[in-house]
């Protein structure tokens, strides 16, 4: 697939947001419900630093929004950005749909 | 051939897919054991798939390339990691360098196949587990249609639209 240049940056930094799993881990718990960045560092064995900086990759990605309530740090999934990996998932169901059509005309003959 | 169910997991990145055909067992499962079968679906039309090699036993590998409409021959690898004739499959599938060797660093996906006798048709359910993103996205540009090309080509558009 030709893309842009730009774009591929953008695509890389979506797959390296999604390629650790604590990471994982924070976008599938703000996704059911937002929470502040110390909510989510209570979670995990690890400073609040370190989980301000996973924070801060998925942002870059656009999977997760972080906004400032008062002292707090609210983090949220963004739909749009998850959405692409829905997509990527939709795409690779068009493909085995395919190969299942294909099975059945090689299984009728 | 009837489509019973098909299952995103956009978190652990896999997908099920559950069909069920009019062959028996032993027939569908034919078209996973036999290279020259295998080939006449697993690539679309415009993206046949030749098996140079095809070691269906556990532990087992097999290595093949795509022909793309350009002449282009991306090649992919898989490592039979359980087989057990006629009802379950189970493979590593990975992308290789130009010389057939594994690329590493791209990680291996990981499908499971069931077969199961439904009063005389096979349900056949396919399990694709896939390590990272940007695996899943490779393994799309490797057997990807026009069609998808241009649904990907979307994909493109949402990312330039957003800030």
């Amino acid at each position: 697939m030709v893309v842009h240049e730009l774009k591929e940056i953008e695509l890389d930094r979506l797959f390296q947001a999604l390629a650790d799993a604590t990471r994982r881990d924070i976008v599938a718990r703000v996704l059911t419900s937002e929470s502040s960045v110390s909510g989510l560092a209570a979670r995990y064995d690890m400073s609040f630093a370190a989980v301000q900086k996973h924070v801060a990759v998925l942002e870059r990605a656009l999977l997760v929004t972080k906004e400032k309530r008062g002292r707090e740090q609210i983090v949220r999934a963004h739909p749009e950005g998850l959405g692409r990996v829905q997509r990527l998932l939709d795409e690779y169901e068009k493909i085995w749909l395919q190969r299942l059509g294909r099975i059945a005309e090689i299984l009728e003959q | 051939m009837t489509v019973i169910e098909s299952r995103k997991d956009t978190q652990a990145l896999n997908l099920t897919i559950v069909a069920e055909f009019d062959a028996s067992v032993e027939r569908v499962w034919q078209i996973w054991e036999d290279p020259r079968q295998l080939e006449r679906w697993w690539g679309p039309p415009t993206y046949p798939a030749t098996f140079e090699t095809h070691e269906f036993k556990p532990g087992g590998k097999a290595s093949y390339y795509m022909t793309t409409p350009e002449g282009d021959k991306p090649r992919g690898w898989w490592r039979f990691t359980a087989i057990e004739a006629p009802h379950r499959l189970e493979f590593d599938d990975g992308f290789a360098d130009d010389n057939g060797d594994p690329v590493a660093e791209m990680g291996s996906a990981h499908a499971v196949v069931t077969l199961e006798d439904v009063g005389g048709r096979t349900r056949m359910t396919t399990v694709s587990n896939f390590e990272s993103l940007e695996q899943l996205q490779k393994m799309l540009e490797m057997g990807m249609e026009e069609g998808m090309k241009e649904a990907m080509g979307q994909i493109d558009g949402i990312l330039a639209s957003q800030p």
